[in-house]
C-alpha cells in the first residue's frame, strides 16, 4: 500500500529521548526532500514526568499533526497506556521491550532499543534503533538514513568514522528486528525534494529571525512557558554594537524598559505568555498613550491566571486587542504557520514604527514548540521600516494635529515630553474636553496607516465560508480541503492581520451568509469581533489544551453546512 | 514649559519643597551643560506619577527630553532609555511613594545592576495629590486621611535601603538648600553607576517638615538636618550604615563606591565574548 504520510508518537518519560527521537526523525526525512511537522508537549516539571511528541512525515507539505497516530514508540509502560487508544485501528504500537513487556496487544511488538544499542558500542545510538525499526514500517530506503547520519555525525573529529558506523549500525540492527516481526504498515512514496531552499526550525526560532530581519535592536523578557526560548534566543544573538538583550526581573520591567527604549529610538520587543501579558496591561496602555514603538509577543498557552503552561489555546485574544483600560484598540497579528512567524513578525515591527506604538504579535504553544521545514525566507525581500523621526529644531509640539507626526529622538532637538496622562501637543498634561478628543481621534486615525489587504481567499464566490485564526489555521485548511474534495460548498479566508481586518476582506465578509471561525477558546472569541464589525460568523470552539483534530472540523463543519441557511439566523 | 502654556494647570501648593529640587535639577542640567558642552537634549527627565512626577512638566528654561509614564516604573523606563542610548543622561525624578511603594520592587534589581542613572527621590512622607494618605516615610502613628487612627506600620529608611540592595551612590539631601541639592545631584549624575540621592522635600499641605528638618530655637525645636562630617570615609559601607543609623538627617554623600562596574561596563565586557552572526549566517543554522 502506498503511503503519502504517517504519524509517529514518542511517548515516554522526559530524558528518555522522546523529543530528539522525533526530531530526528524529522531531520533524517526532511534531508532527502519529505516534508516533516512536530508536535511536542513538555511536562511541566524539569526531570522525568510523563512526555510525548509526535513526528509527521509526508510527501506533502505538512498542515496540522495529524489526527491519527499510525505509529506509538512506547518507552515505558505508562506511555503505552496513555496513548495507545490514539493509534489509529490499523497502526502499531512499538514497545521498548528493556523496559517493559507486553501481553495481548495484536499490534505490537517489542523491540530491545537499549540492548540493541548497546551492542553497537555507543549508548547514544538508541533513536537511531528506534528510527531503523520505524524505516522498515515504511519501507524507506536504508539510505535516506545513512545520509542523515553522515551529515549529522560528520565534523572533522577522528573519531568520526566509528560514530558513523555504529549509528549506521544501530539503524541496521532496528530495521533487521523491526523486519523480524513481520510487520509493516506500507510504501511511503519516494520523496520530491522542493527546488526551493529550506531551514527547519521551531515557530519561536522563526519569530526570532524574523525580528532581527526587521531590524530589532532591543530585547528584554523575563521567562515564562512557552516564551522562554525567544529570550534565550535574544540572549544569545542579539548583540553587538547598539543591540541589547536582557533579562530582567518581571514582565512590567519588560514593558516599562522597552517603552524606554522604544522612546529613545530603537526598535524594541519582548515576549512573554498570559501571566505575563495581563501584568503589562497598564504599560501597554502607556505606549499607546505617549505613542511610542514596540512589539509584544504573546505565546498563548491554555486558561486564565497560571492556567495551562504547557498546553495550547487561543484565548487571549481579546486581552491582546484591547489589553488595557480606557479607549485603546491595539494592532494584532496573529500567525498561523512556523513561516508566519518569520514574516509575522518582520509586520509587527514594521507596523509598530509605521504608526508609532505598541504592536501585539499573537503565537500560541503548540506553534512555538512546533519544529517544521519550511521555505528559507528571501531577506532580500525582508524590508525594514523606520518611524518618521523629527530633524527639525527646538520647539517643535511631537503630539500635533490629528494624525501622525514626526517623532523626536533624545540626544536631538525637539525635546518634548512623553506622556501617559492626556496630553496638549507639546505633551503637557491637560484635562481640556477638545484635547481629549483630538488626541484620542489622533491616536485611532494613526490605525488607518495599518489597513493592508493582505488575506487568503480561495472560491470566495461560495456564500458559507471558513475563516479560522492564527495556528487553527492548518488543521482548519486541511479540513477545508477535504471538504472541498467531497463537494462541499464552502469558502476559504484565511489572515495574519487581525487588527485592523483588511478592509476589502471585512467587505467581502460582510457579503457572506455565514462565517465559519475554528477557534480554541471557550467564547469565540474571534467570531464576537468579527460579528462586532457586522459579519455573520460563528465559531467552531475547543477548549481541551489542544490543537483541533481534522476529523472534528470536517464533522462540525458539514453539520454547520447542512443546517444552513435554514436554521440560520440573520445578523 | 509651563510658564508658556496656559493649558497646563497643575500647579505645587505654595511654599511645596519640590520648588526647590527643580530649582536644583535646572541648576545641575545647566552644571552639566556648561561643563561638557552637550546639548540640554542630551538629558532625559522619566518621571514618576504623584505631584513630584509634574516637575518634568514646571522646568523653567532650556528643554531636556520628558517622560511622564504611569505610577512605579521610573526605574526600568530609565533602564530602557540608558541601555537603547547609553550617551544620553538619565535622570529619575519620583517621590516616596512612586518610588519605594509601588514602585518598591524596581530598586534591587536596578541597584544589583548598577545602571548607570541617577534617581533623585522627593520624599514628604505622604501622598500629597491625593490629597494626604500614609506613605511609606510617614511615621509610625502619624494620623493621615488614610491611618485615621495612627498609622500602623513602621516606616521605612530608604537611605539604610538603598544601601542594603547595594546602590553604588548615595546622597541625601534637603529641598531648602538648591544650590548645594544641585552639587549632589551632578556628582549623581558624574558617578558611573546606580546613583541614588534622597531629597527631603515638605509638603506644604499635609506633612509640613521644614520647621522639624531646619530646627526652631524659639520653639526649642533641635534641626534634624545635619552636615555630614568631613571625616566621613564615603567609600566605607560600615561608615554609611553607621551614619543613617544615627538619629536626624544627614546632608551629603553617604556612600560612594566607584569600583563596582556599571551595566553597560559590564555588558560592554561580557558580550564581548559573544559571536556576532548576521541574520543570514543564524538562518544557515537552521539549513539542511
Amino acid at each position: 500500500m502506498q503511503m503519502r504520510d504517517f504519524v509517529v508518537r514518542f511517548a515516554g518519560e522526559g530524558g528518555q529521548g522522546v523529543v530528539t527521537s522525533a526530531e530526528g526523525l524529522a531531520q533524517a526525512s526532511t534531508q532527502v526532500g519529505y516534508h516533516a511537522l512536530t508536535y511536542a508537549t513538555f511536562p511541566s516539571q524539569i526531570l522525568g514526568g510523563p512526555t510525548w511528541t509526535q513526528a509527521r512525515i509526508s510527501v506533502d507539505p505538512i498542515l496540522s499533526a495529524g489526527d491519527d497516530v499510525d505509529v506509538l514508540v512506547a518507552f515505558n509502560r505508562e506511555a503505552y497506556d496513555t496513548h495507545r487508544e490514539e493509534v489509529r485501528e490499523e497502526g502499531l504500537v512499538i514497545y521498548n521491550s528493556n523496559d517493559f513487556e507486553l501481553e495481548g496487544d495484536e499490534r505490537s511488538y517489542g523491540l530491545p532499543v537499549d540492548e540493541l544499542a548497546r551492542s553497537t558500542g555507543n549508548n547514544r545510538a538508541a533513536n537511531m534503533v528506534i528510527m531503523g525499526a520505524l524505516a522498515h514500517l515504511v519501507n524507506m530506503p536504508q539510505a535516506y538514513l545513512e545520509q542523515f547520519v553522515e551529515a549529522r555525525f560528520r565534523r572533522g573529529r577522528a573519531n568520526d568514522d566509528e560514530i558513523i558506523d555504529s549509528n549506521n549500525l544501530a539503524l541496521k540492527l532496528g530495521r533487521d528486528e523491526s523486519a523480524s516481526s513481520g510487520f509493516s504498515l506500507g510504501d511511503l512514496t519516494p520523496p520530491a525534494m522542493p527546488e526551493y531552499p529550506q531551514i527547519m526550525l521551531k515557530g519561536n526560532e522563526a519569530i526570532c529571525l524574523g525580528a532581527l530581519a526587521a531590524g530589532l535592536d532591543f530585547y528584554v523578557g523575563y521567562p515564562i512557558s512557552p516564551a522562554t526560548t525567544i529570550l534565550v534566543f535574544m540572549e544569545r544573538n542579539l548583540v553587538g554594537e547598539g543591540k541589547f538583550a536582557y533579562q530582567v526581573s518581571s514582565e512590567i520591567e519588560s514593558i516599562t524598559t522597552i517603552l524606554g527604549a522604544g522612546y529613545a529610538g530603537k526598535k524594541a520587543m519582548t515576549a512573554t505568555a498570559g501571566p505575563g501579558f495581563s501584568l503589562m496591561s497598564e504599560g501597554l496602555g502607556l505606549g499607546w498613550m505617549a505613542e511610542i514603538p514596540l512589539v509584544v509577543v504573546d505565546v498563548q498557552r491554555g486558561g486564565p491566571a497560571t492556567g495551562l503552561p504547557t498546553k495550547t489555546e487561543q484565548s487571549d485574544l481579546l486581552a491582546c486587542m484591547y489589553p488595557a483600560h480606557g479607549d485603546v484598540k491595539l494592532p494584532v497579528i496573529a500567525v498561523g504557520t512556523v513561516e508566519e512567524c518569520f514574516f509575522g513578525a518582520v509586520k509587527a515591527l514594521n507596523w509598530a514604527e509605521r504608526y508609532q506604538g505598541p504592536v501585539i504579535l499573537m503565537t500560541e504553544m503548540a506553534l512555538a514548540e512546533r519544529v517544521q521545514n519550511i521555505h528559507r525566507p528571501d531577506l532580500s525581500k525582508v524590508q525594514p521600516e523606520r518611524r518618521l523621526v523629527y530633524d527639525g529644531s527646538n520647539g517643535y509640539n511631537r503630539y500635533q494635529g490629528h494624525e501622525l507626526s514626526p517623532m523626536p529622538l533624545p540626544g536631538s532637538p525637539g525635546a518634548y515630553v512623553a506622556n501617559g496622562s492626556e496630553h496638549d501637543e507639546m505633551g503637557d498634561t491637560t484635562h481640556l474636553p477638545s484635547r481629549h478628543v483630538q488626541m484620542t481621534e489622533r491616536r485611532f486615525s494613526k490605525l488607518k496607516l495599518l489597513e493592508e489587504n493582505e488575506f487568503e481567499a480561495d472560491n470566495s464566490d461560495e456564500a458559507v465560508v471558513i475563516m479560522p485564526w492564527g495556528g487553527s489555521k492548518g488543521p482548519a485548511l486541511e479540513a477545508y480541503n477535504q471538504l472541498r474534495e467531497q463537494d462541499v460548498p464552502v469558502g476559504w479566508y484565511y489572515t495574519m492581520l487581525l487588527s485592523p481586518l483588511p478592509p476589502a476582506l471585512l467587505e467581502e465578509l460582510k457579503q457572506k451568509e455565514l462565517v465559519i471561525v475554528p477557534e480554541l477558546n471557550y467564547q469565540g472569541q474571534f467570531s464576537g469581533i468579527l460579528r462586532s464589525q457586522g459579519v455573520n460568523a460563528v465559531s467552531i470552539t475547543q477548549y481541551t489544551g489542544l490543537p483541533f483534530k481534522v476529523r472534528d472540523l470536517v464533522e462540525r463543519i458539514t453539520e454547520m453546512t447542512n443546517s444552513h441557511p435554514k436554521e440560520m439566523v440573520r445578523a | 514649559m509651563s510658564k508658556k502654556n496656559p493649558e497646563y494647570d497643575f500647579k505645587w501648593c505654595p511654599g511645596c519643597g519640590d520648588f526647590g529640587v527643580r530649582r536644583a535639577i535646572e541648576f545641575a542640567m545647566i552644571n552639566r551643560l556648561e561643563e561638557t558642552g552637550l546639548p540640554m537634549e542630551n538629558n532625559v527627565v522619566v518621571a514618576g506619577i504623584g505631584c513630584s512626577g509634574n516637575l518634568v512638566h514646571l522646568l523653567e528654561g532650556q528643554q531636556p527630553y520628558g517622560f511622564h509614564g504611569i505610577h512605579g516604573r521610573t526605574l526600568p523606563v530609565a533602564m530602557g532609555v540608558k541601555m537603547a542610548r547609553p550617551e544620553l543622561n538619565v535622570l529619575v525624578v519620583a517621590g516616596d511613594g512612586d518610588f519605594l511603594s509601588i514602585g518598591g520592587e524596581h530598586i534591587g534589581p536596578q541597584a544589583a545592576r548598577n545602571l548607570n542613572i541617577c534617581a533623585v527621590v522627593m520624599d514628604n512622607g505622604v501622598y500629597g495629590l491625593t490629597k494626604g494618605q500614609s506613605s511609606p516615610t510617614t511615621q509610625l502613628g502619624t494620623v493621615t486621611s488614610s491611618t485615621p487612627y495612627g498609622k500602623i506600620e513602621a516606616e521605612a529608611d530608604p537611605l539604610e535601603l538603598y544601601l542594603t540592595l547595594g546602590a553604588t551612590f548615595i546622597a541625601s539631601g534637603f529641598s531648602g538648600q538648591p544650590r548645594e541639592l544641585a552639587k549632589l545631584i551632578n556628582q549623581g549624575m558624574d558617578h558611573e553607576g546606580f546613583a541614588m540621592v534622597h531629597v527631603q522635600s515638605p509638603c506644604t499641605t499635609y506633612n509640613d517638615t521644614f520647621e522639624l528638618m531646619k530646627g526652631n530655637p524659639r520653639k526649642g525645636i533641635e534641626p534634624l538636618m545635619y552636615n555630614i562630617s568631613e571625616e566621613h570615609d564615603v567609600s566605607d559601607k560600615g561608615a554609611a550604615y553607621n551614619l543613617v543609623q544615627q538619629r536626624g538627617m544627614p546632608v551629603g554623600i553617604i556612600y560612594k563606591d566607584e569600583a563596582r562596574p556599571s551595566l553597560q561596563q559590564r555588558v560592554d565586557e561580557i558580550k564581548a565574548k559573544a559571536p556576532r552572526r548576521s541574520v543570514e549566517e543564524l538562518m544557515d543554522s537552521f539549513a539542511f
